[in-house]
């Protein structure tokens, strides 16, 4: 420590930070455990666990969970897939390379509200362009309502999701890949190590770091996400997807649940931090094995 | 992965065909939707009533733009977004920056429990965060106003500005502030003169994240504004897609079109920076 004013820097953030960061969590958890109700001047008394025993038994609420887990992974999966052949595809010498580059920035760039506003358009049933694409190739399941039909609805939007994702874990591995040194690849080559053999025993192990935090991440992101599927679909059609964020904030703001809404939060905060463990624990213990 | 050795060069030329076909459906997957809407923006809406439309719009209508800068009020909201975002930024810089350097060159005990508390604010569901939030803004009489989402943004972007900032601290060797603590600078003198410097671009990439994020943001605008001459940009035209959207789809797409210019922008220049700052603190650790 060779500065050792350091500590005094930290002063003038950490107190907004303390009291617009600590303070409010503190409360949501302290509003968790109360009966608090909209409105003004609302006499608010602790209830203790009455609103997570109430919701042990809330079938609608599990359900919308269940969702809300099956959204977080399959996004993230799904992502991870297509970001990652993007980033291989990126890192070779190809024609078309830098407008694809860009390309691959674009679904980061777009607020998330455009991005639920564009896809909503594209996917009108019948005068959309992606029905009409379809049906110009008689394409079966032309003039289907995507996001408006029980079965495609939550595929639908787990497509879109994914497309949201996919920039940042391709810029990120692409960045891994091409920090693997050259003649590492050389030597594997004139060794008479296969594309493939490379790929698994090169490629795959340089980019396990920065995979595994990138999942970490996108499981957290996507969990709690909010604006795409409130624009898409509002979490219609009956219910298909109706993730727990949308869940709570019709608890808060609609019927004015405070207490019952923030035990939802703290839930799906429990949750993500078990979800997380588990997640880190295998990782770490594939890392050990190797 | 593309080394000229010879027998492999041969065959390679197998590899094209598929590779190229992944190529066009990357391509098609990821650039469609926004030129498809581009080209939306510039159809007339005699044009968007027909059934058979080409692709290509036959002529440049920029009434579409006209009309949704002036008749449906994006201008005021596009003129509110980026007072909230620019002051967003700025704010959370000036907080950020010396706060960052601190958890960066603190000792362990400290600046675990700082990041701690960061990787902790996270995690937790912004649905959860808000409620206190909405309780506290309406107490000081801040709701519905642009101030209020300024200092609710002002939260949500700290914690993660200080999480990028210490990354980029992190990066440059504590030497340097040594050989500056020899020569007699003074704490702030170090901070200003040598740590500052090569920390820019850090600056930079961070400022620009939190610019984004805030112009991006809806959940909170949501929740906390609810007079339209408040409204930011993604409120304005989520409100549109609802009630009215299916028939202004022109101007619609023009709008979306516009708001995601900026993002464009800052993308355009940053995009290595952002990747490799984001993650920087993660991997570091």
């Amino acid at each position: 420590m060779y500065n050792r004013g350091a500590w005094k820097y930290a002063v003038p953030a950490f107190i907004p930070l303390v009291l617009l960061s600590v303070v409010p969590l503190s409360q949501a958890i302290w509003t968790s455990f109360t009966d608090n109700v909209a409105g003004f001047n609302v006499k608010v008394s602790f209830i203790g666990l009455d609103n997570f025993q109430r919701l042990l038994g809330d079938k609608l609420f599990w359900a919308s969970f269940k969702i809300g887990i099956i959204w977080a992974v399959s996004v993230t999966l799904l992502a991870l897939v297509l970001g990652f052949g993007l980033a291989l595809l990126l890192n070779q010498k190809l024609r078309f390379l830098g407008i694809m580059r860009v390309l691959s920035l674009v679904p980061w760039a777009m607020p998330p509200v455009i991005v639920a506003i564009m896809w909503n358009l594209l996917l009108r049933p019948t005068s959309g362009p992606i029905d009409g694409i379809l049906e110009f190739f008689h394409v079966p399941g032309a003039k289907t309502d995507w996001l408006g039909d029980f079965n495609t609805a939550f595929p639908t939007v787990i497509l879109i999701g994914a497309w949201v994702a996919m920039p940042i874990i391709t810029v990120s591995i692409l960045a891994a890949i091409q920090g693997i040194p050259m003649d590492m690849i050389e030597a594997a080559t004139i060794d008479g190590a296969n594309a493939w053999q490379r790929f698994r025993f090169i490629t795959v192990p340089a980019v396990r770091a920065i995979t595994t935090a990138l999942v970490a991440l996108n499981i957290i992101w996507n969990f709690s996400s909010f604006g795409l599927v409130f624009v898409l679909t509002a979490g219609g059609p009956g219910g298909k997807t109706f993730v727990p964020a949308l869940f709570a904030y019709n608890e808060a703001f609609k019927y004015g649940n405070f207490g019952y809404a923030a035990s939802m939060g703290v839930v799906m905060a429990l949750a993500i931090v078990l979800m997380l463990g588990v997640y880190l624990k295998a990782s770490k213990r594939e890392d050990t094995q190797r | 992965m593309s080394i000229p050795v010879a027998a492999e060069k041969k065959k390679r030329k197998y590899y094209l065909i598929p590779t190229y076909f992944a190529v066009i459906c990357y391509v098609l997957f990821l650039g469609f939707p926004f030129l498809w809407m581009f080209t939306t923006s510039l159809k007339s809406p005699l044009e968007l009533l027909q059934l058979d439309q080409s692709f290509i719009p036959k002529g440049f209508y920029w009434q579409n733009y006209q009309d949704i800068m002036e008749k449906r009020g994006l201008l005021n909201s596009a003129k509110n977004s980026t007072i909230i975002a620019l002051a967003t930024t700025v704010i959370t810089t000036i907080f950020a920056v010396p706060a960052g350097y601190a958890i960066a060159r603190l000792r362990k005990v400290f600046s675990g429990a700082a990041t701690g508390w960061i990787l902790v604010s996270q995690v937790f569901p912004v649905s959860l965060v808000i409620i206190p939030l909405f309780m506290a803004v309406r107490r000081v009489g801040l709701l519905d106003t642009i101030w209020g989402l300024i200092l609710v943004y002002l939260v949500a972007a700290l914690p993660f500005a200080l999480w990028m900032l210490k990354g980029y601290v992190a990066s440059i060797p504590m030497d340097l502030e040594e050989a500056g603590a020899m020569d007699g600078a003074s704490s702030f003198q170090i901070l200003r003169r040598i740590v500052f410097p090569l920390l820019l671009p850090g600056i930079v990439a961070t400022a620009l994240f939190t610019f984004l994020n805030s112009w991006n943001e809806f959940f909170f605008a949501l929740v906390l504004i609810q007079s339209p001459e408040h409204e930011t940009l993604p409120l304005t035209l989520a409100r549109f897609m609802g009630s009215e959207g299916q028939v202004l789809l022109g101007p619609l797409a023009a709008g979306a079109f516009l708001a995601t210019i900026p993002s464009l922008l800052i993308f355009g220049i940053m995009q290595r920076k952002l990747a490799s700052g984001l993650l920087a603190g993660a991997v570091k650790g």
